[in-house]
C-alpha cells in the first residue's frame, strides 16, 4: 500500500465517523483536530475503525502519530505492509 | 455443569442508554445481548397504545436540538458515535415555550431555539439584572460540564452571585429542574449547566410521530450491528464472587455469563440486584444508594380538534408556578398543583402540510410516591379522577382563556394519567423516581470490577444525555481499553 492509499483509507473513515465535516480540502502537514471538530471521541473511532476494517492495532501511546494525514501515513503505512496489503 | 451462553457485553435494560451502549459495541464487534423486562423498548422514553391511539410517555420535547452545522454539541456528538444521519431522526423545532410565574403567570419569559429571544426577555422583565444574567450565562458557556474532576458545587450559591432577584432565580430553576434534577431545592452546579445548555442555549425539538422514531432508529442500528436483545425477559439478580459479577439469572431463571456488565436500571435498582438472599457479595447498606424524592404524575387529554382551535396554538411547552416561591421538592400531598409543566406536542412546526392528527394536551406536576402506590384499586382509581381535574384547573391558568369555559372538556375525546405507581410498574425505578438517585457516579464504576452503570443514573441527563452516557460507559470501560 502506498502512502496516499493509507491516507485514502483514512479519509474514508473519517468521512464515516464526521459526515458532517467537509473532508475535500484537508491540508495533508496540518493536524486533523485543526482543520475539523474532531474530540477524543471521534479519534477513539479512527482507531477502532482502523482495527475492525483492517485489523491495524494502534497502541495508546501511538495516537499522536495520527495527528495529521502526513503522519497517519508515515505511521500506518509500514503496519499494512507488514500484513500484506 | 452446562455451559451458559455466554456474551461480551450483557446490558440490562432497553431503554436509551442501553440502546446506545449496545449500538456501540455490537458495531466493534463485541457479542452484546439487552435484556429487557418490559415488552416495549424505550425504558423511561417509550410509547404505548390504548384503544388504538399512541401516547408517548417521557418525552415531552427532545432538549439539545441544534441546526444542521452546529458542531461540538451533545447532539452532534451523539449522532457520530451512532452513525446516525440526523435527517433519520426528522427533528421539527418548537414554536416558543415559556417560563410563567404568579397566580395568573402574570410574569412570563418566553424562549425559543434562538436564545437572543430568552435574553431580551429577560432584559425587558428584569433590566436590573440582565447584566449578571450575561454573566451567569458566559459562565455557563465556558464550564467544562463533562469533566469528570469538577468539585460539586451548590448550582443556588453560583447562581446568587449573578442574579439578585429571587423570582428570576427561581424562573431560571424551574424548567432546568423539572427536565432532569433528581435533587431537591437546589443542584450540583454541573448539571445545572448541562441542563441550561440543554434547554436555553440548545432547544426543542421532536420528530412528528415522537419517541417512537428515535426508538426505532435505535432498534434498527443495534439489529444492524448483530446486537441481540431479549425482551420480556428481565435479570432477576447478579451473582457475584470476590468483587466480580459472574453469573446474571434471568426473570425465567436461566443463567448467562458476560465479561462485563452495563446496568442502565438506577444505582439503587441495581444494588438490589445485587443483594439476593444466599449471596453475600452485594454491597452493604452503607455503601447503597439512595433512592430518589422526586417523582411525577402527568395528564394527557387527547382533543377531537388542533388546541390552536381553542387558542392554545402558540406555546409549545410552558414551565409554571402560582407560588411566592418555587418549592421542587417531595411533594407533601398526592399532587403538587402550584407547579407543573405543560406540553403541546401539536405546536412543534412540523411544516407546511404536517400536522398530528389528534390535538393533545399534556401536563406534569410533582407527586408523592407513597401517597399513591399502596391504595386499594377503587380508590386509586378515585384520586386519579379527582386528581386529572386539579392539574388541568391548575394548568389552565397559564394558558390563554379559552372561548368558552367548557370549551376543552367538549373537545375531549379521550384521557390518560400516569401517577408514580405507573412509573415504577413499568420501569422498574424505586420510588418512581424518573430522574434516578439524587447521588450521581460520573465514571459508573460500582463496587463490581466488570459491572458499569449508565444512564438516569450516571448523571448525564435528559434523553440526548441518557443516550450519550451509554456511548461514553461503552467507550470508557470496555472499548478504549480494547478489552
Amino acid at each position: 500500500m502506498t502512502k496516499d492509499e493509507t491516507k485514502q483509507v483514512v479519509l474514508d473513515i473519517i468521512a464515516d465517523i464526521a459526515p458532517d465535516e467537509d473532508i475535500s480540502n484537508l491540508k495533508p502537514d496540518v493536524r486533523l483536530r485543526d482543520q475539523m471538530q474532531l474530540d477524543s471521541m471521534d479519534f477513539l473511532d479512527i482507531v477502532m475503525e482502523l482495527r475492525k476494517r483492517h485489523n491495524i492495532e494502534v497502541p495508546e501511546a501511538d495516537y499522536p502519530q495520527l495527528a495529521s494525514l502526513d503522519s497517519c501515513a508515515e505511521y500506518l503505512t509500514p503496519k499494512f505492509t507488514a500484513l500484506g496489503k | 455443569m452446562t455451559s451458559a451462553t455466554h456474551y461480551d457485553v450483557a446490558i440490562i435494560g432497553a431503554g436509551m442508554a442501553g440502546l446506545a451502549a449496545g449500538i456501540r459495541l455490537a458495531h466493534f464487534g463485541k457479542k452484546v445481548c439487552i435484556f429487557e423486562r418490559h415488552n416495549a423498548p424505550g425504558g423511561l422514553n417509550s410509547f404505548y397504545s390504548i384503544e388504538g391511539r399512541k401516547y408517548d410517555v417521557g418525552l415531552h420535547a427532545m432538549t439539545n436540538f441544534v441546526r444542521a452545522g452546529v458542531k461540538g454539541t451533545p447532539l452532534t456528538k451523539l449522532l457520530r458515535q451512532l452513525r446516525i444521519d440526523r435527517d433519520e431522526f426528522a427533528l421539527c423545532e418548537q414554536k416558543r415555550s415559556r417560563v410563567a410565574f404568579g397566580p395568573r403567570g402574570e410574569v412570563s419569559l418566553t424562549f425559543t431555539n434562538d436564545f437572543t429571544i430568552f435574553e431580551s426577555e429577560v432584559a425587558r422583565q428584569f433590566p436590573a439584572q440582565i447584566d449578571g444574567f450575561r454573566r451567569l450565562v458566559a459562565v455557563i458557556r465556558t464550564y467544562d460540564d463533562v469533566s469528570l474532576g469538577a468539585q460539586p458545587e451548590s448550582a443556588r450559591s453560583v447562581i446568587r452571585r449573578h442574579i439578585a432577584d429571587p423570582l428570576l432565580e427561581d424562573m431560571l430553576f424551574c424548567p432546568v429542574m423539572y427536565y432532569g434534577s433528581a435533587t431537591e431545592h437546589d443542584m450540583e452546579f454541573g448539571q445545572f449547566v448541562i441542563m441550561f445548555k440543554a434547554l436555553f442555549l440548545e432547544g426543542f425539538a421532536r420528530p412528528l410521530d415522537g419517541v417512537r422514531v428515535i426508538i426505532r432508529v435505535l432498534l434498527e442500528k443495534y439489529r444492524q450491528a448483530g446486537g441481540e436483545r431479549r425482551m420480556k425477559c428481565g435479570v432477576k439478580n447478579i451473582v457475584t464472587r470476590d468483587g466480580h459479577a459472574a453469573t446474571l439469572v434471568l426473570d425465567n431463571g436461566t443463567e448467562v455469563t458476560a465479561t462485563h456488565i452495563i446496568s442502565t436500571v438506577g444505582a439503587p435498582e441495581t444494588d438490589r440486584l445485587l443483594q439476593v438472599a444466599g449471596t453475600a457479595s452485594g454491597p452493604t447498606s452503607s455503601d447503597a444508594h439512595p433512592t430518589g424524592a422526586l417523582s411525577y404524575t402527568e395528564t394527557i387529554t387527547v382533543l377531537d380538534r388542533q388546541p390552536a382551535a381553542l387558542g392554545w396554538g402558540d406555546d409549545t411547552i410552558v414551565f409554571f408556578n402560582d407560588s411566592e416561591k418555587f418549592t421542587y421538592a417531595r411533594s407533601e400531598t398526592q399532587v403538587d398543583t402550584r407547579s407543573g409543566v405543560i406540553c403541546i406536542p401539536n405546536n412543534f412546526d412540523f411544516g407546511p402540510d404536517l400536522q398530528l392528527p389528534e390535538g393533545l394536551f399534556r401536563c406534569t406536576c410533582l407527586a408523592s410516591y407513597d401517597q399513591w402506590v399502596n391504595l386499594p384499586e377503587e380508590r386509586y382509581r378515585e384520586d386519579k379522577a379527582r386528581w386529572y381535574a386539579a392539574i388541568q384547573r391548575s394548568a389552565q391558568r397559564f394558558l390563554p382563556p379559552l372561548p368558552t369555559p367548557d370549551a376543552l372538556a367538549r373537545a375531549t375525546i379521550a384521557t390518560d394519567m400516569f401517577t408514580p405507581r405507573t412509573i415504577t410498574k413499568f420501569t422498574g425505578r424505586l420510588g418512581g423516581a424518573i430522574y434516578g438517585s439524587p447521588q450521581k457516579i460520573r465514571d459508573g464504576r460500582t463496587a463490581i470490577d466488570n459491572l458499569y452503570l449508565a444512564g438516569t443514573d450516571q448523571g448525564f441527563l435528559g434523553i440526548i444525555g441518557a443516550m450519550l452516557s451509554g456511548i461514553s460507559m461503552a467507550n470508557f470501560h470496555i472499548l478504549a481499553g480494547g478489552k
